[in-house]
């Protein structure tokens, strides 16, 4: 790899101890890789944040470290709402150490904020050719194929060591030859928001790391897009899509995938809800202002008869408080900081109700309990239905 | 007998040899406390790390097995060094954050080493040093 004079010196060691350590990481990653020099990253989200996945081990090398971050940094989605865990069912041992991991980044200058959507709170955090270093597979998706920035999908440690550095080996999707879409997926039906979810299920399972090129009868909402590329990114490891009408065209002899009305049915028919359903969360990715003001009327004048979790991002909680009061009238319980997926708080029910097709990838395997699936109305009609 | 690879982690250690043919997940596979292989279903299960110049193909899984590198170390039961022949992203920033010196880039047969054969692994020269016995 071709470093500057600088990037050699902090390579060196020159420039402090963590710097250095940072350069090493980044250096053998973009080694592996084949990067042939670092670039500036415009912000940085880092994983490793649920005390859940990176337990003692990765709380101690945090903690360790020293130095500040060069560009500004957010956090994956913690393991608990960082002020309301208790009503979470979230253990004083576990909130301890939660508390801790992201009390160690607050140190290093990273926001304490943990979310899946760092686009949904800091617009200004990814532009259109941005280059990136995130780390959420859902928001990676987003980052790449909605706003047209450039990411690969960040660990832990090489998310931290780019908000160190300022920089992230170029290779992957920072390169335009690793952008090329490989599938051509036309959808003959007509979508409503909740069949997002369950489109993106299906592909994504279809084209596993390849970047699927859709054709729409209409463009999708942002909502929905939102979902779609979250719930690709789970069920496969999609990290870049194409939805636009003038996307470039998938070069010949890609593979073609056609969709019908009739594939989602068929992927809902087998998760509908049944009596079972103890839980029914939502906010996979964090709820945006709009979805919030949706499931507030939804909601409107009803008593919820199970739990309910509408999950989010602080920033927009805050944003929306009004919102947040109405939701919560009808017993509902607006978490902030978390998700269904990440927190340990959901392994003790048996079968939670989503609208997601990330959280339908990922309950049944992170949380060992049973997933079904249904709109936001679909959902707040079980929640609020009498046992 | 001296063999050229390429440095992932600089440092330089020395220890007898344990090798692996299989892959190895830190993450389920050694235990961070006291690093003993512990996943019956491993080839070396029962065997520990410490101390040792860990040869291996590479490594797979969670990537929080970086972290459990960096737990190993932190206990002193970590491998001295470790030698793979394609290193990839878990294990290098594991070696990398833990200041464990890691190369790649030699053949296959490393693989064949016997266990408890003296070896330094130089990588801030790129160098591997086999004491023959």
């Amino acid at each position: 790899m071709h470093l500057s004079r600088e990037e050699e010196e902090a390579y060196q060691g020159e420039r402090g101890e963590s710097l250095r350590r940072a350069m090493e990481i980044l250096l053998a990653l973009g080694d592996i890789y084949g990067a042939d020099r670092l670039i500036p990253v415009a912000s940085v989200q880092v994983a490793g944040v649920s005390f859940k996945t990176i337990g003692e081990a990765g709380l101690e090398w945090i903690s360790d470290l020293k130095g500040k971050v060069e560009v500004p940094s957010v956090l994956n989605p913690a393991g608990m709402d960082l002020s309301r865990w208790r009503e979470m069912g979230i253990d004083e041992e576990f909130a301890k150490k939660q508390i801790e991991i992201v009390d160690a980044y607050r140190r290093l200058g990273i926001s304490p904020d943990c979310t899946c959507t760092p686009y949904q709170i800091r617009p200004d955090s990814a532009r259109r050719g941005d280059h990136l270093a995130w780390s959420e597979s859902s928001a990676v998706s987003f980052a790449n194929s909605v706003i047209g920035a450039k990411t690969n999908r960040e660990g832990g440690p090489s998310a931290l060591a780019a908000a160190l550095a300022g920089k992230t080996p170029r290779y992957g999707y920072h390169l335009e030859e690793n952008r090329v879409s490989t599938h051509k997926i036309s959808v003959d039906a007509d979508l409503e928001a909740s069949d997002y979810g369950i489109l993106g299920y299906i592909v994504g399972k279809e084209v596993g790391e390849g970047v699927p090129r859709f054709s729409f009868r209409r463009r999708p909402k942002v909502d929905e897009l939102k979902a779609l590329g979250a719930a690709m990114a789970a069920s496969g490891s999609v990290a870049l899509y194409y939805f636009e009408k003038d996307a470039p065209k998938a070069p010949k002899g890609s593979e073609e995938i056609s969709m019908t009305a009739k594939d989602l049915r068929g992927v809902r028919e087998e998760n509908a809800p049944d009596d079972d359903v103890d839980i029914v969360a939502m906010g996979c990715p964090h709820s945006s202002p709009r979805e919030l003001e949706e499931l507030a009327r939804l909601l409107g004048g009803k008593k919820v008869e199970r739990e309910l979790w509408i999950c989010t991002a602080r920033g927009i909680a805050e944003r929306c408080p009004k919102l947040v009061e109405k939701i919560e009238s009808s017993g509902a319980k607006v978490f902030c900081d978390t998700c269904m997926v990440v927190s340990p708080a959901s392994d003790r029910y048996k079968k939670m109700m989503v609208n997601s097709g990330k959280a339908l990838a990922y309950v049944p395997g992170l949380c060992k309990i049973e997933a079904a699936y249904g709109s936001a109305e679909e959902c707040v009609m079980t929640a609020t239905r009498r046992r | 007998m001296e063999i050229s690879c390429h440095r992932i982690s600089g440092g330089r250690a020395s220890g007898p040899a344990l090798t692996s043919r299989e892959p190895i997940s830190f993450l389920g596979t050694v235990d961070p406390e006291t690093g003993k292989v512990v996943d019956p279903k491993h080839q070396l299960f029962g065997r520990d790390v410490c101390g040792k110049v860990l040869i291996f193909p590479g490594g797979k899984g969670s990537t929080v097995g970086s972290y459990v590198i960096y737990q190993l170390k932190k206990r002193g039961v970590a491998p001295a060094a470790m030698i793979n022949v394609r290193s990839e992203p878990i294990v290098a920033v594991g070696a990398i954050i833990s200041g464990i010196p890691l190369v790649d880039g030699v053949s296959e047969e490393i693989l064949a080493t016997k266990d408890g054969t003296i070896i330094t692994v130089d990588a801030d020269r790129e160098e591997i040093r086999v004491c023959q016995q």
